[in-house]
């Protein structure tokens, strides 16, 4: 880049209304995290996220003696990569993020925003954000509970396992890959919401993928967001049964890269939603 | 200030959907003032607003609005209200929440956002159901909110896609009141409207539309004049009108002379407007002839749109 361009980008960059971006971008959060976490449409969200819940709850509340903590350590780590990232997280962002653009072509009221003086880049953005937020909040505490419920019936035991020693760094790690799980997710479902006018289709294509990535060669494995989800786990479970026969292991990847490489998607699938949106128009009848 | 800083410029504006025609090869400049645009169902006046501000791209052409085009938001819809046919919220909110949401997207603080929209509810009447949620206003209501949330920012150009659709008289009325002192201060308002009557009484310009073609554009008179084919119609009140009708039969110009139901006037229909008015003057000033009116009776946009896109155009 010449010195001239490095100077009109320093100047451009000055100034922007970053204040304005800012304040436009405060005031659409308020809107979509609203919207997303108290609409009668997220109910079945919400039923989706916490039903694993219930079942620790109810094991704790009814069976608390009969597991050990390593048994529980198990079934923990088995329900948060079958369920959680699966179905769980996977079908809620779905419904989540596609709703984002699509409920409000659907509702015919996305013109409102459009008429507002807002870049619709901004727009892209601060509505991810927002779905970002309120997934995290729904299935991270979802995951927060699950966890208290399969740890506390423990008694002391529970707790210095917690505390003393591995089971608040595996907490965080949940709670990090639930977070990188609607990063991920939720930026393609968005990015798929605003090129298909029914995303539920790739969606299912998505779907496949994400749940049979692991038989396929090792290179096209890293293209899948399980695959980084899966790895950045903190307790490993082996592939079992039929898929077992078929898996190919594939060369681990360390979370220095697997953090950054599933952020990078992210945002390199967002950039595509900003210029999609650019060419959006409103014609809701087409819809 | 250039010309285009303070009009909004068409050029050579087409817009098509696929297949289908949206707009065709539209080049229109429209000043400060009220301006309608009239056109049957399907004929592009949609198109034609939804263009101007950016909800639709155009295929070809050029549109903007006092300099400004809708690549520029922050700018761009400052300057622009856009109040659309989409009789549609978002879920849950008051009327006062719905004006004051969008207000804070503007980057207003909450005290300032607060203020625009109870005048904005003000201003059309709303105030005493602003607090109760939107998805229980009747049609009426629902079409004065929008108005007031197009306006609440104080925009500089004003579009309104059928603003008077649902409202009752009165509403009407008022709305009507609102948008010709709004065209007076000197913003520019364009609606497009079916109920010509009353636009018609308001409107600085006329935009005629068919078939995605604009047919004609000006001020009313200009356009009715410049329609040839279909002779002028006057009204002249006079006590005598038996004696004027004579001495009209005998012009060239003079196609028809009627005498008036009520027999106190006689409608002409001319081809030269200009001579009629001339012959007039003479007719009253060589012979005396005492006169009570004289007046158009066919130079409305009612009329204009009957000559120039007539029934063939489907229904207004």
């Amino acid at each position: 880049m010449s010195t001239a361009a490095v100077t009109r980008a320093r100047k451009s960059l000055a100034e922007a209304p970053w204040q304005l971006w800012a304040s436009q971008f405060m005031a659409i959060l308020r809107i979509e995290i609203r919207k997303n976490l108290w609409m009668r449409r997220s109910i079945w969200i919400y039923l989706l996220a916490f039903a694993p819940t219930v079942m620790f709850g109810v094991h704790a509340v009814f069976d608390p003696s009969g597991t050990s903590l390593a048994e529980d350590t198990r079934v923990f780590a088995y329900v948060f990569q079958i369920f959680y990232l699966r179905v769980g997280i996977f079908f809620g962002c779905m419904g989540l993020f596609t709703w984002l653009f699509r409920g409000e072509v659907v509702e015919k009221s996305l013109h409102y925003y459009f008429l507002s003086p807002v870049r619709r880049q901004l727009l892209v953005v601060a509505k991810f954000v927002a779905g970002l937020i309120a997934s995290s909040l729904v299935f991270g505490s979802s995951v927060l509970l699950c966890f208290t419920f399969a740890y506390g019936h423990f008694g002391k035991v529970g707790h210095d396992y917690v505390f003393n020693g591995p089971g608040f760094g595996q907490l965080m790690s949940y709670l990090l890959v639930t977070v990188l799980a609607c990063l991920g997710f939720g930026s393609l479902f968005l990015a798929l919401s605003l090129v298909f006018k029914n995303p539920i289709l790739p969606g299912i294509a998505v779907l496949l993928w994400e749940t049979f990535h692991a038989v396929a060669p090792p290179l096209l494995q890293k293209l899948s967001v399980s695959f980084y989800l899966t790895q950045l786990s903190p307790v490993t479970i082996p592939p079992e049964g039929l898929m077992a026969l078929f898996t190919v292991i594939a060369e681990p990847v360390s979370p220095w890269l697997a953090i950054p490489g599933l952020i990078c998607l992210s945002i390199a699938i967002l950039i595509f939603a900003c210029m999609r949106i650019r060419r959006t128009e409103i014609s809701y009848l087409a819809d | 200030m250039n010309t285009s800083s303070n009009t909004i410029v068409f050029e050579n504006v087409s817009k098509f959907y696929g297949e289908v025609l949206g707009v065709n090869r539209v080049n229109l400049s429209l000043p400060t003032g009220l301006t309608s645009l009239v056109g049957p169902n399907g004929s592009g006046k949609t198109t034609l607003m939804n263009l101007m501000t950016g909800l639709v791209r155009p295929t070809q052409g050029r549109i903007s609005v006092l300099g400004l085009t809708p690549d520029q938001p922050e700018d761009f819809f400052r300057h622009v209200g856009y109040c659309t046919q989409f009789d549609s919220f978002p879920k849950g909110v008051t009327g006062f929440e719905f004006i004051y949401q969008f207000l804070r997207l503007r980057g207003l603080n909450s005290t300032e956002a607060s203020r625009l929209a109870g005048e904005a509810i003000e201003r059309v009447n709303m105030r005493e159901a602003a607090h109760r949620r939107v998805a229980g206003y009747s049609k009426g209501m629902r079409q004065r909110i929008r108005l007031a949330q197009a306006i609440a920012h104080h925009p500089t150009v004003l579009v309104l896609d059928e603003p008077l659709n649902g409202l009752d008289p009165m509403a009407r009325a008022e709305s009507i009141a609102l948008f010709e002192a709004l065209g007076k201060q000197g913003m520019h308002v364009v609606i497009s409207s079916h109920v010509l009557h009353e636009v018609d009484k308001i409107s600085d310009q006329v935009v005629l539309m068919s078939y995605g073609y604009v047919v004609a554009e000006g001020q009313i008179h200009g356009v009715r004049s410049e329609v040839k084919e279909h002779p002028m119609q006057i009204l002249v009140r006079c006590p005598n009108p038996g004696r004027l009708a004579s001495r009209l039969f005998s012009q060239d110009h003079v196609v028809e002379a009627k005498l008036n139901n009520d027999g106190k006037g006689v409608l002409v229909r001319t081809k030269d407007a200009e001579q009629f008015y001339q012959l007039l003057n003479h007719i009253v000033v060589e012979e005396d002839f005492p006169l009570e009116a004289v007046a158009p009776n066919d130079d409305d946009v009612n009329s204009v749109y009957q000559y120039l896109i007539g029934s063939g155009g489907g229904t207004v």
